[in-house]
């Protein structure tokens, strides 16, 4: 913690810490919708611009001719308290900007997967990238009007997920719904942190 | 901005074009901040409520204080400013040099967090 150092430039407070959940999914699954409802600004976009020749270049000088894409991610906020703040960022659906999701996932939380049920494979992806970073997650399937309703089961069964991975439908419209989606991924997360805490 | 030679209506200037300067234009060509690694979400506050134009300093970086008077983090500057994160990440170097910002890193970039961070989360999840 910061506080109470005599060093501080004049003018310094105590700043809150910021903390993240990602919201990852296909392409129209309703990410930016998810973070809109619970979030208590508009959703942002913040924009990484990347150059072909990839990242860990310290100088642009002589690149002018290489092209450069731009990743988009949208964003919300959510005070929680004076001394904490959350941050609910959707993942960039291009699945070759794997290094910026690298980005993302570091020290986040945990994530939400969203699912459309008349689309499954479209978060294939995002699960095996969770997955396999040891991410804590949860699948959240976004109840479309006219979608088919699966049962739950059927779900995680298609996943073929683990059995612990909490599975659950929502409407990512709705406030309490999404409010519900992160209160079960951080309770997740932090069953997850016990057991593997206790089995080291 | 027309390639010569092209034809009016193939100008790719349009609404999907984004930001007509080149974004690393603001930064002299830096890529890379003169300190600190800033997080997204490392949050930022001025020191000062008005800093006068100096050498070094351009537009973007008073504007950047001018938005910190109010805490912000990292995404929130590149998003108000319309400024790509990398942009952003160097100008705030040049502020941190100058102590004209200060910064909170972010939890859980260096090991998870603890569980009473997970119980305010969800309480103040629930609170909403």
């Amino acid at each position: 913690m910061d506080y109470g150092h005599s060093e501080r430039p004049s003018g310094a407070v105590a700043l809150p810490t910021a903390i993240k959940i990602l919201v990852a999914g296909g392409f129209g699954v309703g990410k930016t919708t998810l973070v809109g409802a619970v979030s208590e600004t508009r959703p942002l976009r913040t924009e990484e611009v990347l150059t072909e020749s990839g990242v860990g270049i310290d100088d642009l000088s002589g690149v002018e001719a290489k092209r450069t894409t731009t990743v988009a991610m949208d964003f919300g906020r959510i005070t929680i308290s004076e001394d904490l703040v959350l941050y609910l960022f959707g993942t960039p659906g291009q699945d070759r900007f794997w290094f910026v999701w690298d980005e993302l996932a570091l020290g986040a939380i945990g994530a939400v997967v969203l699912a459309d049920t008349r689309r499954l494979a479209d978060c294939f992806p995002s699960i095996d990238y969770f997955e396999g970073r040891g991410t804590p997650f949860l699948v959240a399937v976004n109840c479309f009007e006219g979608a088919r309703h699966y049962r739950l089961d059927e779900v995680q069964a298609a996943l073929n997920l683990d059995p612990e991975v909490p599975v659950l439908l929502c409407d990512a419209r709705q406030r309490e719904s999404a409010k519900e989606v992160l209160i079960t991924l951080v309770e997740h997360a932090m069953k997850l942190r016990e057991a593997r805490r206790s089995a080291d | 901005m027309t390639v010569q030679g092209e034809p009016a209506d193939h100008q790719w200037v349009d609404d999907h074009a984004g930001p007509v300067v080149r974004p690393y234009a603001v930064t002299g060509g830096r890529a890379r901040p003169v300190t600190g690694t800033f997080d997204l979400i490392s949050l930022v506050k001025a020191t000062r409520t008005d800093v006068s134009p100096e050498i070094g300093l351009g537009p973007e970086h008073l504007a950047i204080v001018g938005l910190c008077q109010r805490m912000q983090s990292v995404a929130e500057i590149a998003a108000h400013l319309d400024l790509p994160v990398g942009t952003v990440r160097v100008l705030l170097g040049d502020l941190v040099a100058r102590s004209l910002v200060q910064i909170r890193e972010p939890h859980g970039t260096v090991g998870v967090p603890d569980n009473s961070i997970f119980e305010a989360v969800i309480n103040g999840l629930r609170a909403l």
